[in-house]
């Protein structure tokens, strides 16, 4: 079972590298910046020391006119290491580390075409919240 | 949303076969659980039973029990079998006019969102909620 920690400078060509793979967008300094003191960016490492996965997140307040939440902003896990319960031990570690900060509520935004995420999301018991994400092309 | 009868017995008659895939539970014990006719309890079983999600039921006191993965088996996935596919719907009046086209819009809207619901939520997801 891989161990969860907080994120570190030094995992960061791991985890583009990871999240490279995965949506085919590089972002580096989106990922440098997911670093911040006021953000949670925790990763799973497997006993061999390679980056099975990672999640991250952050305490939003009166976004939006709601409550402060515990919002997750990206989740991944290298495809060799899924269906092993990582993602679930990372989101469980996310949320204790929110209520430890007195966040009662989380929130995340899916695509809702991306099943498996959905599914994921679903399976940890989170459901459609109050808003509705509305959007416009304005190219 | 609005199901038909079949779809929502579908649904209610696979998670309670789900909910303990050891059970078996004849047409008549389901009817009677859900207050409707085993006659027409009987003719969705044997549509989740093409689709190999169940399996048994010989005669009228025969039981089924479930065969499928409560983890794969989304709650899209019973709908479908069910409902016609979001392509296959009678064309609508007046869909070629503006005002058609931008209403088409709307219910499609409606329908992506509904979807994006029901194939996310699987039986397992179902059975754990509280």
């Amino acid at each position: 079972m891989a161990t969860i920690r907080p994120a570190q400078a030094a995992d960061l060509p791991a985890i583009s590298a990871l999240d490279e793979r995965e949506t085919g967008v590089a972002k580096p300094d989106y990922w440098r910046d997911m670093l911040a003191s006021d953000r949670h960016f925790l990763v799973a490492e497997t006993d061999k020391g390679a980056i099975a996965g990672f999640i991250a997140g952050e305490i939003r307040a009166f976004e939006f006119g709601q409550p402060a939440a515990g919002w997750v902003h990206a989740i991944q896990i290298d495809p060799r290491q899924r269906q092993r319960g990582i993602a679930s031990a990372l989101f469980e570690a996310l949320i204790a580390r929110f209520k430890e900060r007195g966040v009662t509520r989380v929130r995340t935004l899916v695509d809702r075409k991306d099943h498996l995420i959905l599914s994921f999301f679903r399976a940890q018991g989170m459901v459609a919240g109050p808003s509705l994400q509305l959007d416009m092309d304005v190219s | 949303m609005k199901l038909q009868t079949a779809t929502r017995l579908g649904l209610y008659a696979i998670l309670e076969l789900a909910r303990d895939p050891e059970r078996t539970l004849s047409a008549a014990d389901l009817a009677e659980r859900f207050g409707v006719s085993s006659h027409h309890l009987a003719k969705v079983l044997r549509t989740l039973g093409a689709a190999g999600l169940v399996r048994g039921g010989r005669g009228a006191s025969g039981g089924y029990r479930f065969t499928g993965n409560r983890r794969r088996t989304t709650l899209m996935d019973i709908v479908a079998l069910f409902e016609p596919a979001p392509g296959q719907r009678a064309k609508e009046p007046g869909q070629d006019t503006d005002i058609g086209r931008a209403l088409q819009r709307v219910l499609l809207e409606i329908d992506e969102i509904a979807e994006a619901t029901l194939r996310s939520i699987s039986l397992e997801t179902m059975l754990k909620a509280k």
